[in-house]
């Protein structure tokens, strides 16, 4: 890595023969804006680090709430049903960059599945970042945005108005499901989905009928419900591994941003070191000619 | 009477601030107010979903203790295997309710409710009558 900076500096080296001090000048500018970038990392990291243990906190409490909801379904073995598949993805992302591969990773997912078969698939964007990604290749499949996502931690009344545009948008889906960052730990999340059911689904389940008293309007609200309850989980899974993996990227940008002051210090003194030494040699060769 | 074998699970939270108050716990019994009707659910009850309505959730510990806590919408699951989600937007013990705090919402409701021109408007005042009316029933 020593070398690569050294062999640049050659290259500068051999301009500086026409004009040195502005060298001199071009590598002191360098390095006060790559100072400030490094201050920059280091403050977002600190904001993304006090944002992270109250995003952790939340998902504390949001998990149980998120299984809860989950177990039912479960419980009830609801499968998909398969005759003419219409399907609903829901990407959970946010507004905000800089966080290393969660937004992407979502996203990413989410193109690979289009690239097999496009027709029928409907994708509700959570946060700008999934859209900009996905309406390259698939604006015709994007049925909706959510934004104003990812500056406060999110709500369950965020979640319950997401929730609300879909069921509300007419879109009738037989199956789908949520693509989101599931949090690990720190330094690890794992995209991981979470399937959504329709009334249909639901009312075809096999072990459905082991629950007693239920009508269709009750199991209506308590699918809408539930799903609001999904979203809620998925959007505090998704923010926490954002903040942390905004916590280790803006580390890294820090490290690096370190590395480069240092090389760029070194050369820095070099060059000057160079240009001294050029002058004294001019002016004592200048004295000797005059003897 | 004898109860044994109940695996009663109850998480409630809350939408700012999130509050569980059960993490598969093992209870004796626990009453709920539903859109049907307020049911107790007892171990080996009959699977079912409900729907919750604004009240106050009774639960009966092992102990003999009880906590009632204050909902305001949301669901409650009874599956097979005897576990009990109950699963609520907003959540609060009944003692933390402040019933001066609690006639205002009801009376702020009622006037919403009276100058409401839209139909959702009215459904959407209707509904907060409805939870301010609980609040004060269950704090008095």
């Amino acid at each position: 890595m020593m070398f690569g900076g050294v062999r640049i500096l050659g290259s500068q080296t051999s301009q500086q023969q026409i004009r040195g001090m502005a060298t001199l000048k071009h590598i002191s500018m360098r390095l006060k804006s790559v100072k400030n970038i490094q201050k920059i990392t280091q403050s977002m990291k600190m904001v993304s680090a006090a944002k992270y243990t109250r995003a952790e906190r939340d998902l504390k409490q949001a998990r149980p709430y998120g299984e809860g909801a989950k177990l039912f379904y479960e419980k009830a073995e609801v499968a998909e049903v398969n005759e003419k598949p219409k399907k609903l993805i829901v990407a959970i992302t946010s507004d905000r960059g800089l966080c290393g591969a969660v937004h992407s990773s979502v996203a990413r997912i989410i193109r690979n599945e289009l690239a097999e078969k496009a027709d029928d698939v409907m994708i509700f964007c959570v946060g700008d970042k999934s859209r900009a990604i996905l309406q390259r290749l698939y604006a015709k499949n994007i049925m909706g945005v959510a934004n104003e996502i990812g500056r406060k931690p999110p709500t369950f009344l965020d979640a319950s108005k997401v929730a609300r545009w879909i069921l509300e948008s007419g879109y009738e889906f037989t199956s789908g499901k949520i693509v989101y960052n599931r949090f690990k730990s720190v330094v690890s999340y794992v995209n991981t989905d979470l399937p959504l059911f329709s009334l249909a689904a639901v009312s075809a389940a096999p072990k459905l009928n082991v629950y007693d008293s239920l009508d269709d309007e009750v199991l209506q609200s308590y699918i809408e419900y539930s799903m609001a309850s999904l979203l809620f989980y998925t959007m505090k899974e998704g923010a926490c591994s954002e903040q942390s993996s905004r916590m280790t990227a803006m580390d890294n940008a820090s490290k690096n941003a370190g590395e480069m002051i240092d090389k760029l210090t070194l050369t820095f003194n070099r060059t000057r070191q160079a240009v001294i030494t050029r002058e004294l040699i001019e002016i004592i060769s200048g004295a000797a000619a005059l003897e | 009477m004898h109860l044994v074998d109940i695996r009663t699970s109850i998480f409630l939270t809350t939408t700012i601030r999130s509050f569980i108050f059960y993490d598969s716990k093992t209870v004796k019994q626990v009453d709920v107010p539903s859109f049907s009707g307020t049911f107790g659910i007892l171990p080996k009850h009959v699977p079912t979903l409900a729907v919750l309505k604004p009240g106050v959730v009774t639960v009966f510990e092992n102990d003999g203790s009880n906590q009632k806590i204050f909902v305001s919408s949301g669901t409650i699951s009874i599956n097979d295997d005897a576990s009990v989600q109950v699963l609520a937007e907003e959540a609060c013990p009944v003692d933390h309710i402040d019933l001066p705090a609690a006639r205002d919402i009801l009376n702020k409701a009622q006037s919403e409710f009276a100058s409401a021109t839209t139909e959702q408007a009215k459904a959407e005042a209707a509904i907060a009558i409805e939870v301010g009316e609980a609040l004060v029933k269950a704090s008095e």
